[in-house]
C-alpha cells in the first residue's frame, strides 16, 4: 500500500475499537502456529521480527528439506522458552485490523494451564480453545471449556486445528464439532444468553479459515476466525448495558489549592476549584448521568443516598459516562467518602457482608488449608479472611463436585471466608468485576487465588453456577 | 439458526453460523479503552504505595505517560516526582524538553547520573562506547535513595519479546531483579502490588499500547514532543545499518563518511546508541501515517542495543533495567 492511499484510508478510518481475546490449547495443537499466523496474515509482524525467526527456523532445520518458517518462534519471548521449544508464561501480543486493535494473550497449554488460562480469560472478550482434528476434545478440552464457563467468558471459539491433516474431512469436523455442543450443553455455555459456543475448522500451518475463509472446506460456510473476533462485542460493551451502575473509588481528588500548573495557566478558575472533590475511580460496569440517585457503600455503614451533580474527566463536564471509563464523580452531599467505598446506581445492592462463599482458582504451589489467615482484595478495598472450610473441589473433566479439604495448585473448589470487615459482595454470575476477587498471601504478599463470589447458601441458588 | 436447546453453539452448515446480532452502539474508541485502562493503573499505584515515582526521559512514551498522569488527577498536580537516569550521552534538546516540562507542571525532578558513577570508578565504560545499559545502577540506586517503591515505566508490550510477558504490575527483588519465571498472575483489572522491605515494584501503564497508538494519541491530545521525533536536517554517519547522529559522544571514524540528511528519530534514547531513519515526517499526522506504513520495528530500526542478540532486552530486564 502506498503511503498516499494508507494517509487516505487513516483520514476516512472510523475509530477502531479495542478487542481482546486469549488462546487456550494442549500441547501441540499449534496454538502458537495459530497465534504467529493470525499475526503474519493480519501484517502484524515487520520485516526485522520475521527475518530473527527465519534464521531461528533455518538453524533448526524447520520443515526438513522444504523449509518454511516456524510461526510459533514469533510467540515464543524468553530465552528458556526459545531454548526448549516450550511457552512458559501468557503473553500478549498486538495486531490491528481496519475495525479492530487486537490484544491477544497467548496462554501456554501444558504447565499451570488452569492457571495460565484463568489469568489470560479473566480479561478476555473471548478466548479460542484450539483442538486438534486428529484428536478431537480431550479431557484438557473439556477442562479448558469448563474453566471459561466458570470465568463466565462471553464468548468461546474452538478452532479444529489441523483439518489439513484430516484431509478436509467434513465428517470429522462434524463429529467433533457435535463433541464440544455436547460439552458445552453439560456445562451450560450459551444457556444464559451470556455467553456463546463457535467452531470453526482451521489449519493454522497453511491458513484455512483463520483471517480469510478457505476454499478447501466448501462445506464450512461461516466466517474465518479473524471476522468472527472483528464482529464479536467486546464484554465492555455488554457491561455497559447493565442498569447496574457500578464505581469502586480509587481515591478522592481533593487538591486544597495545589492545583495543576499548567491547567491554572490555561485560565482554571482557582477560587472555583479551592474547595474541589471528587470521586475518581473506574465505572465497572452500567453508566452514569448527571442527578442520577446513587447510594455510597461503606462497609459497617448503612448505604447514603445522594445525587451525582458533576462527572469530570481531565477538564471536561461529562453528561453521562459508562464502563469503563476513568472519570471522576462530584456528589450534591459532603459525605465522608473514601477509597474502598463503592459508588452504586440507589436501590441495586445488597447489604454487604462479612461471609464469603466462593469458588476458587487455585494459583499457588502453596496448598490452601482450612483455618489459614489471607487477604481478600476486592474493587479497590483489601481486608483480612479466616479461610472457614473447603467445601469441595471441581473434578474439571466430570464438572461434578468432589469432596475435599484442601486446594492445591491448579484446583479449583469451593471454599467459605469469614472476612474481617464486611464487603459489597455480588455474584460473579451476573457481575464479572464486583464478583471477582484476589486472595493473596499476607506472608509475601504473592497471589493465591482468583476468587469468584458465589450467592450465600439459603439465597436463591442458582443452579447454572454449580457446573 | 440456534439448535434445540437455544444455545449461541454454531454448526457452520448450510446457513452462517449464529452470532447474535446485538446491537451495542460503540461508546469507547480503541484509544479510549487504553486511556482508561492506563488511569486507573496509575490511580491504583498512587493509591497503594507509599512514594511512587515516574520513569520521565523526556521519549515518547514516557511523554504521554506522564500526560495521562495529568488527566488522573486534574484539576490537581501530578503527586508524584519525575526521575530521569541521564547517561551524560544525551540529546541536549530532550535535556531541555525534560526541564521545561518539569518546570510547566510543577514537578520535582530526580536524576541519577551515569556520568557520576563512571566518575567516582563505580561503573566502566564499555568497549563500544554506549551508556544505555549503564543505566541499571544509577536507576536502582535513586530507587533506593529516595525510598521509592512503586515507579511508573513507559515499557509497552509490543515493544520486544521480553516485554510481552511482562506484568503491568512487576515485582523487583531487593537487588531490582525481575524473575520472569515466576510472575504474579495478573487477573481481572485487581492489581496485586504488595511487596516487603527492599522490594519495589514497577508499574507499566502503557503495557497495552503500540508505537501506532502512541502516535495517534499525540496526534489527538495534542501533546509536545522534543523536536527530533519529527523530521529535521542533521549531520549523520552511517553505522550498522543506521544513521547515526554526529555530536561530542557520538564521533565518525575515519572511513565514516558524514553527510547531512533529512531525519527523525523513533525512539530517543542514550546518543551513542540511537540511530535516525531517514524521513520527510515533518508533523505528527505524516509521523501517523509513516509508522503505520513500517516494516521494522522502532528498537530493530534504531537500538543498536538490542540488536546484540535476540535475549539483550530480557537480559537487561533482569538486571533491574526499565
Amino acid at each position: 500500500m502506498s503511503t498516499d492511499t494508507l494517509a487516505a484510508d487513516l483520514e476516512t478510518a472510523l475509530p477502531t475499537t479495542l478487542f481482546r481475546f486469549a488462546t487456550a490449547g494442549s500441547v501441540d495443537d499449534g496454538k502458537s502456529t495459530l497465534v504467529g499466523r493470525l499475526l503474519h496474515d493480519s501484517k502484524a509482524i515487520l520485516a526485522d521480527q520475521l527475518d530473527a525467526v527465519a534464521r531461528t527456523s533455518a538453524d533448526r532445520g524447520f520443515g526438513g528439506d522444504k523449509g518454511g518458517i516456524d510461526l510459533a518462534l514469533l510467540t515464543d519471548g524468553l530465552r528458556a522458552e526459545r531454548e526448549q521449544g516450550i511457552t512458559i508464561d501468557v503473553a500478549y501480543r498486538y495486531f490491528a485490523t481496519d475495525r479492530r486493535s487486537f490484544i491477544l494473550a497467548d496462554c501456554p497449554g501444558h504447565v499451570q494451564y488452569t492457571k495460565n488460562t484463568v489469568t489470560g480469560a479473566s480479561t478476555a472478550d473471548a478466548v479460542v480453545v484450539l483442538i486438534d482434528a486428529r484428536k478431537g476434545v480431550l479431557e484438557q478440552t473439556r477442562r479448558h471449556l469448563s474453566v471459561l464457563q466458570l470465568l463466565r467468558v462471553a464468548h468461546v471459539i474452538v478452532a479444529v486445528n489441523k483439518i489439513d491433516l484430516v484431509d478436509f474431512s467434513e465428517s470429522v469436523f462434524r463429529d467433533i464439532e457435535a463433541d464440544v455442543q455436547q460439552v458445552g450443553r453439560e456445562l451450560g455455555l450459551g444457556s444464559d444468553g451470556i455467553s456463546d459456543l463457535l467452531v470453526i475448522p482451521v489449519s493454522a500451518l497453511d491458513g484455512d479459515n483463520v483471517v480469510d475463509r478457505s476454499e478447501r472446506t466448501p462445506w464450512y460456510t461461516g466466517p474465518a476466525l479473524l471476522e468472527v473476533l472483528e464482529t464479536l462485542p467486546a464484554a465492555d460493551e455488554l457491561e455497559s448495558h447493565l442498569e447496574s451502575f457500578r464505581f469502586p473509588v480509587q481515591l478522592v481528588i481533593r487538591p486544597q489549592g495545589a492545583l495543576a500548573p499548567d491547567a491554572v495557566a490555561a485560565g482554571l478558575d482557582v477560587e472555583a476549584y479551592r474547595d474541589y472533590r471528587a470521586y475518581a475511580g473506574q465505572i465497572t460496569e452500567g453508566s452514569v448521568k448527571v442527578g442520577d440517585k446513587v447510594s455510597v457503600l461503606t462497609p459497617g455503614q448503612d448505604p447514603r443516598t445522594t445525587t451525582v451533580v458533576g462527572i469530570d474527566f481531565a477538564g471536561s463536564s461529562l453528561e453521562e459516562a459508562a464502563a469503563p471509563q476513568s472519570v471522576a464523580i462530584r456528589l450534591a452531599e459532603e459525605f465522608d467518602v473514601a477509597r474502598g467505598d463503592t459508588i452504586a446506581a440507589a436501590g441495586t445492592v445488597r447489604e454487604a457482608s462479612a461471609d464469603l462463599y466462593a469458588a476458587l482458582c487455585w494459583l499457588s504451589p502453596k496448598p490452601l488449608r482450612e483455618g489459614q489467615k489471607v487477604l481478600v482484595k476486592h474493587g479497590t478495598r483489601t481486608v483480612q479472611a479466616l479461610v472457614r472450610n473447603v467445601s469441595g473441589k471441581l473434578d474439571l473433566a466430570s464438572f461434578k463436585l468432589e469432596p475435599a479439604s484442601t486446594l492445591e495448585l491448579n484446583d479449583i473448589g469451593h471454599a467459605q471466608l469469614r472476612l474481617a470487615a464486611p464487603l459489597p459482595l455480588e455474584n460473579y454470575l451476573h457481575h464479572r468485576r464486583t464478583g471477582a476477587f484476589l486472595v493473596i498471601d499476607p506472608l509475601d504478599g504473592n497471589t493465591l487465588a482468583a476468587g469468584l463470589v458465589k450467592d450465600h447458601p439459603g439465597d436463591h441458588e442458582d443452579e447454572r453456577y454449580s457446573i | 439458526m440456534s439448535t434445540s436447546n437455544d444455545t449461541l453453539v454454531s454448526t457452520g452448515s448450510t446457513d452462517a453460523p449464529v452470532i447474535e446480532p446485538v446491537e451495542i452502539p460503540t461508546r469507547l474508541s480503541s484509544l479510549d479503552t487504553l486511556e482508561s485502562e492506563a488511569i486507573h493503573i496509575i490511580r491504583e499505584v498512587v493509591a497503594e504505595f507509599e512514594k511512587p515515582a515516574l520513569l520521565f526521559s523526556g521519549g515518547k512514551d514516557s511523554v504521554v505517560m506522564l500526560h495521562l498522569a495529568t488527566k488522573a488527577f486534574w484539576p490537581g498536580k501530578v503527586p508524584f516526582p519525575v526521575l530521569h537516569v541521564d547517561t551524560g550521552h544525551n540529546f541536549p534538546e530532550v535535556i531541555d524538553f525534560r526541564d521545561r516540562t518539569v518546570e510547566r507542571l510543577g514537578l520535582k525532578l530526580v536524576v541519577g547520573s551515569v556520568q557520576e558513577f563512571i566518575d567516582r570508578g563505580e561503573l566502566a565504560e564499555r568497549a563500544d562506547g554506549t551508556r544505555n545499559p549503564l543505566q541499571t545502577v544509577p536507576l536502582l540506586d535513586a530507587i533506593q535513595q529516595n525510598k521509592f517503591d512503586a515507579v511508573f515505566g513507559g515499557g509497552r508490550r509490543d515493544e520486544d519479546k521480553a516485554r510481552a510477558k511482562e506484568r503491568i504490575l512487576s515485582l523487583r527483588d531487593e537487588f531490582g531483579q525481575w524473575d520472569p519465571r515466576n510472575q504474579r498472575p495478573e487477573l481481572w483489572n485487581l492489581y496485586n502490588g504488595r511487596h516487603t522491605v527492599g522490594q519495589h515494584v514497577r508499574a507499566f501503564p502503557i503495557s497495552n499500547w503500540t508505537e501506532l497508538d502512541i502516535w495517534r494519541y499525540i496526534e489527538r491530545e495534542n501533546i509536545e514532543l522534543p523536536g527530533l521525533y519529527y523530521a529535521h536536517e542533521r549531520e549523520v554517519f552511517a553505522r550498522d545499518g543506521m544513521w547515526r547522529a554526529v555530536g561530542e559522544v557520538s564521533q565518525p571514524l575515519p572511513h565514516e563518511e558524514v553527510i547531512t540528511k533529512t531525519v527523525r528519530y523513533r525512539t530517543v534514547g542514550d546518543m551513542s546508541c540511537t540511530g535516525a531513519v531517514e524521513s520527510n515526517a515533518f508533523t505528527v499526522g505524516d509521523v501517523v501515517v509513516e509508522v503505520a506504513a513500517s516494516t521494522l520495528t522502532e528498537r530493530g530500526a534504531t537500538r543498536a542495543d538490542d540488536r546484540i542478540s535476540e535475549a539483550a532486552m530480557e537480559d537487561r530486564k533482569k538486571d533491574g533495567y526499565f
